[in-house]
C-alpha cells in the first residue's frame, strides 16, 4: 500500500481540516473552554458535531453503527484536532475506548456504543498508575466477590476521567504487578459506587483526574473480553493510542511550524523580514523536515496496524518517539522564533507548546518509546 | 500501481529463479574492498571468474542497466519490476554486475536529453562496460556554488579547445572519458555553461589523485591544458548533452538526480545499528545504549519517509524539491550512524590496517560519511534549498 492517502481519505482530510478549522479552532474551543474554566475542558456541542461528521464512530464495526474505518482514517481526523488543538474527547472515546468495547459482549457494545456514535457518551481509559507511562506494570487489582468483583487501586492521568460515561480500567485480577498475564479490563460505569476522582488541570487546559478505587463492586457483566485474557486488549488500546497520539502529535508539529513559517515571512527586523535571515530558514527547514519524517513514520505505523501487521508494534514506537521529537522541536523553535510575543498568553504558539507537553506524555513519552524500540530490537 | 501484482509475482519468482541459476555465490557475499566492484572500461580486468560470469549472465539479460530501455542495452523493466529486481537481489546480497557514473549519472542524462543517435552510441557503450565515465563538475573555486565555475572552451569552429580544472572528480585516473561542465560564454552565468562529453586520452587531459582522510583516493584533480574537443562525434552525436550553453539545465537535472541517490531514498542504507549491538546487549553502556535507540527511531522513521518519497515520486505527488530533504536528513543521520558505530565498536574499530577490522574498513567508512554532507550539495545548500523551494521564505 502506498504511503500516502487514497482518494477516499484525502476527501476525508479536506473535510476534517474544514470543519476542525471552522468548529474546532482555536478561539471557538481550546481558549472559550479555557477562560471559562470548564470543569470538562471541551465542548459538549461539538462532540455532537463529531457524530454528525461521522467521526465518533469512524473506527467501529458497520453492525455496531460505525464506519469500518482504520487507523489511517483516525489519524486523519486526530491531525486535524492536533492543528487546531481542539480539545475533544475524541481519542480517548472514539480511539481508545472504542478499540477495547470491540472486544466486549454483544451486551455490552449494545450498552455503550449507541451512545459513542451519537455523541451522547463519552469515554476514557484509565491504564497508567504514577506519573509515567509504565503498562507493563499494573497494580490495580480486582478480587473475586461473588458473581462480580471488588476493584481497588488507583489511576492517574485519566484524561476526561470525571466527565465520562464510563472509564474503561486496566486491572490485575491474577498474578504480581509485572506480571503479563493476569490482566483484566473493566468497564467501568460513571455512578459506581466507592470510585472518586480528583480532577486536576493540566498546563494544557486539558482536565484529567487521579482516579481511585476503593473496592468498587463491578458485576461480571463489567468484564471486557475474558478474565485474565485482557493484555491483548490492552495492547490494542496501547497500539492505538501509539499511533493515535502520534497522528495528533503531527498535526501539533505542523500546526505549530506554519504559524512560526508564516511568521518569519511577516515580522520585520534589522529592516527586513527576519525570514531573510539564514540562521532563521536553516533552522526552520531542518524542523520542515524532521515534521515530514515524522508525518512519515506514522502513516506507515497506521498502515501496518490497520493491515494487523507483526511489524506495527515497532513502527507504532518508532511514531511516538519520532513524533514526540519532532513536534518537540516545532514548538520550541515555534516560540523562539515568535521571540517575545511567543511567550504572551495572547498569541496562539504557547498553547501549542503546553499541548505537545501534554501529548507527548500521554501514552508513553520519547524515552519509553525509544527505549522500547531497543527492546524490541533486541538490545 | 497500474501493474497487475499477480503479473509482478510472476516475474518476481522468475526473477528469483534467474538469480538462483545466474548468480554466483562469491557474487553474494559483501563487497569487501574497490576490487570488488566491477566497474568495466578499457583497462578493466575481471577479479576472478565469479565476477566475469556475473556481469557477463546480466549483460545478455539487460540486467546490467535493467530499467534503461532495450534498444540501448537495458532490459526494458517497468520501475515497478525494477524495484522487484532490486528487491531479490537484495535479498540475496547480489552484488551490483557493474558499476559506473555512466549508469547512475551520464544514462539519465542522456536518457532526458539526448539525441537518439547519442543515445544509440553512448548508453550502449555503458550499458556493455566498455567505457569507464568521470564527472567534471567541481573546480577549486567552484563548490557549493557551483555555476560560478571556469574551466573554459574556446569555439574554434568545429571544436573547443579547453582549459581549466576541475577538482573531486571520482576516479578520474582510472576512467575513459568524462562529462563535463565547461563555460562556452562568459558574459552568461547560468546560460554559459555546455554539458560536454570528451575522451580522458585526449592530449592535454591529465589527473591527480587526493588523498582524503580515509586514506583513501577515489577522487583526483584533474587539468585541461589545451585540450581539443570536437563539437561532434558523427552525425547525430554532438558532443555534449542538451543545447551549446544550456548544460546548467542538464547539470541542474543530474544534481536532483544525484540527491536522491545519495539521499538512500532508492534502498539506499536507512538500516538501523542498535540490532547488530544485539551481542553486545548485557555490555552497552545505558547512555549508548540510548543513543543507539535514539538513533534507531530515527532511521526507521527515515526509513518510512524514504518508502513514502519513492510512492509519491511515482504518481507525481513529491514537492520537486523534496529530494533536497532527502538527501539533508539522509546524509546526516549516516554521518551520525558511523559516530555510534565507531563508539560501539570501541578501540578494535580504531584499527587502521588490521585484518579482523577487513583493513580499518570501520574508521574508513566513517571518515568517509564525512564527505556526506558534502559532496552533491552541502547539508547547509540543501537547507537553502528547502527554505526557497519549499517553504518560500524571502530571499535575502
Amino acid at each position: 500500500m502506498p504511503l500516502y492517502h487514497d482518494d477516499d481519505q484525502a476527501m476525508l482530510a479536506d473535510s476534517a481540516s474544514q470543519f476542525m478549522a471552522e468548529q474546532g479552532n482555536i478561539a471557538k474551543q481550546l481558549r472559550h473552554w479555557r477562560d471559562r474554566d470548564c470543569p470538562d475542558g471541551f465542548g459538549h456541542e461539538l462532540w455532537k458535531q463529531f457524530a454528525e461528521m461521522g467521526f465518533t464512530g469512524m473506527l467501529l464495526d458497520e453492525g455496531d453503527g460505525g464506519l469500518g474505518m482504520g487507523h489511517v482514517e483516525a489519524g486523519i481526523v486526530l491531525e486535524e484536532i492536533g492543528r487546531n488543538l481542539t480539545p475533544s474527547p475524541f481519542l480517548t472515546s472514539s480511539v481508545l475506548a472504542a478499540t477495547a468495547l470491540k472486544h466486549g459482549s454483544d451486551d455490552m457494545r449494545g450498552r455503550y456504543l449507541p451512545g459513542l456514535v451519537s455523541g451522547e457518551s463519552v469515554f476514557a481509559v484509565a491504564i497508567d498508575e504514577g506519573p509515567k507511562h509504565r503498562p507493563e506494570r499494573i497494580k490495580t487489582r480486582a478480587e473475586k466477590s461473588g458473581n462480580g468483583f471488588k476493584l481497588s487501586g488507583q489511576k492517574d492521568f485519566v484524561i476526561h476521567g470525571a466527565s465520562s460515561d464510563m472509564i474503561v480500567v486496566a486491572a490485575r485480577t491474577s498474578g504480581s504487578d509485572d506480571d503479563n498475564d493476569g490482566i483484566t479490563l473493566f468497564a467501568v460505569p460513571k455512578d459506581a459506587a466507592n470510585m472518586s476522582h480528583d480532577a486536576v488541570r493540566l498546563v494544557d487546559s486539558s482536565v484529567a483526574t487521579h482516579t481511585k478505587f476503593d473496592g468498587v463492586e463491578l458485576d461480571g457483566d463489567a468484564v471486557i473480553g475474558e478474565v485474565d485474557g485482557g493484555r491483548e486488549i490492552l495492547d490494542a488500546i496501547l497500539a492505538a493510542g501509539r499511533v493515535g497520539s502520534a497522528a495528533e502529535g503531527v498535526g501539533v508539529a505542523s500546526g505549530a511550524m506554519d504559524m512560526t513559517v508564516e511568521y518569519l515571512k511577516q515580522r520585520k527586523q534589522f529592516g527586513k523580514l527576519i525570514g531573510e535571515f539564514q540562521a532563521l530558514q536553516h533552522r526552520a527547514s531542518h524542523l520542515y523536515s524532521e515534521v515530514e519524517i515524522a508525518r512519515a513514520a506514522t502513516i506507515k505505523a497506521q498502515q501496518l496496524l490497520d493491515a494487523g501487521s507483526e511489524k506495527a508494534d515497532l513502527m507504532s514506537s518508532v511514531a511516538k518517539a519520532k513524533v514526540a521529537k519532532a513536534a518537540g522541536l516545532s514548538v520550541r523553535e515555534g516560540v523562539q522564533m515568535h521571540g517575545g510575543i511567543g511567550m504572551t498568553d495572547e498569541y496562539d504558539i504557547g498553547l501549542y507548546m503546553k499541548r505537545d507537553r501534554a501529548l507527548g506524555e500521554f501514552f508513553g513519552d520519547a524515552y519509553y518509546h525509544a527505549g522500547r524500540v531497543a527492546e524490541l530490537s533486541g538490545y | 500501481m497500474s501493474d497487475l501484482p499477480k503479473d509482478l509475482d510472476t516475474f518476481r519468482s522468475e526473477t528469483r529463479e534467474w538469480l538462483e541459476a545466474n548468480c554466483p555465490a562469491e557474487m553474494r557475499e559483501p563487497v569487501r574492498g574497490e576490487e570488488d566492484i566491477y566497474w568495466g572500461g578499457r583497462r578493466a580486468s575481471f577479479k576472478n571468474d565469479a565476477q566475469k560470469a556475473w556481469f557477463e549472465a546480466c549483460l545478455a539479460k539487460g540486467y546490467t542497466v535493467p530499467a534503461w530501455p532495450k534498444e540501448y542495452g537495458g532490459a526494458g523493466l517497468t520501475p515497478p519490476e525494477a524495484k522487484v529486481l532490486r528487491q531479490e537481489m537484495s535479498r540475496i546480497n547480489a552484488r551490483p554486475p557493474l558499476s559506473s557514473f555512466g549508469i547512475w549519472m551520464l544514462g539519465p542524462a542522456l536518457l532526458h536529453f539526448g539525441t537518439e543517435e547519442q543515445k544509440k552510441h553512448f548508453l550502449g557503450e555503458i550499458a556493455r562496460g566498455e567505457i569507464r565515465w568521470c564527472q567534471g563538475y567541481s573546480e577549486p573555486g567552484s563548490g557549493s556554488d557551483l555555476v560560478s565555475l571556469q574551466t573554459f572552451g574556446e569555439d574554434e569552429d568545429d571544436h573547443w579547445v579547453v582549459n581549466g580544472q576541475k577538482v573531486w572528480t571520482s576516479y578520474a585516473d582510472q576512467a575513459d572519458w568524462i562529462f563535463c561542465l565547461v563555460r562556452t560564454d562568459k558574459e552568461n552565468k547560468y546560460q554559459g555553461i555546455t554539458f560536454m562529453l570528451f575522451d580522458m586520452e585526449s592530449e592535454g587531459c591529465s589527473t591527480k589523485p587526493i588523498k582524503l582522510i580515509s586514506g583513501n583516493s577515489p577522487f583526483c584533480e584533474t587539468f585541461f591544458d589545451n585540450v581539443k574537443v570536437p563539437k561532434s562525434y558523427g552525425e547525430g552525436i554532438p558532443a555534449y548533452v542538451g543545447e551549446i550553453n544550456r548544460g546548467w539545465d542538464v547539470a541542474k537535472y543530474l544534481l536532483g538526480h544525484e540527491r536522491e541517490m545519495i539521499s538512500g531514498a532508492d534502498g539506499g542504507n536507512t538500516g538501523t545499528i542498535g540490532a547488530a549491538m544485539k551481542r553486545h546487549a548485557g555490555e552497552l553502556d545505558p547512555v549508548l545504549r540510548a543513543e543507539l535507540a535514539m538513533f534507531d527511531v530515527d532511521a526507521l522513521a527515515y526509513g518510512a519517509m524514504g518508502e513514502k518519497f519513492l510512492d509519491e515520486i511515482k504518481v507525481g505527488k513529491a514537492h520537486p524539491a523534496q529530494p533536497n530533504m532527502m538527501k539533508y536528513a539522509g546524509t546526516e543521520l549516516n554521518k551520525r550512524r558511523h559516530e555510534l558505530m565507531m563508539s560501539a565498536g570501541g578501540s578494535r574499530s580504531l584499527e587502521w590496517e588490521s585484518e579482523e577490522t577487513n583493513g580499518g574498513k570501520p574508521s574508513r567508512n566513517w571518515l568517509r560519511t564525512k564527505a556526506n554532507s558534502i559532496e552533491g550539495g552541502t547539508s547547509e545548500v540543501m537547507l537553502n534549498v528547502i527554505s526557497k523551494r519549499i517553504l518560500d521564505l524571502p530571499g535575502s
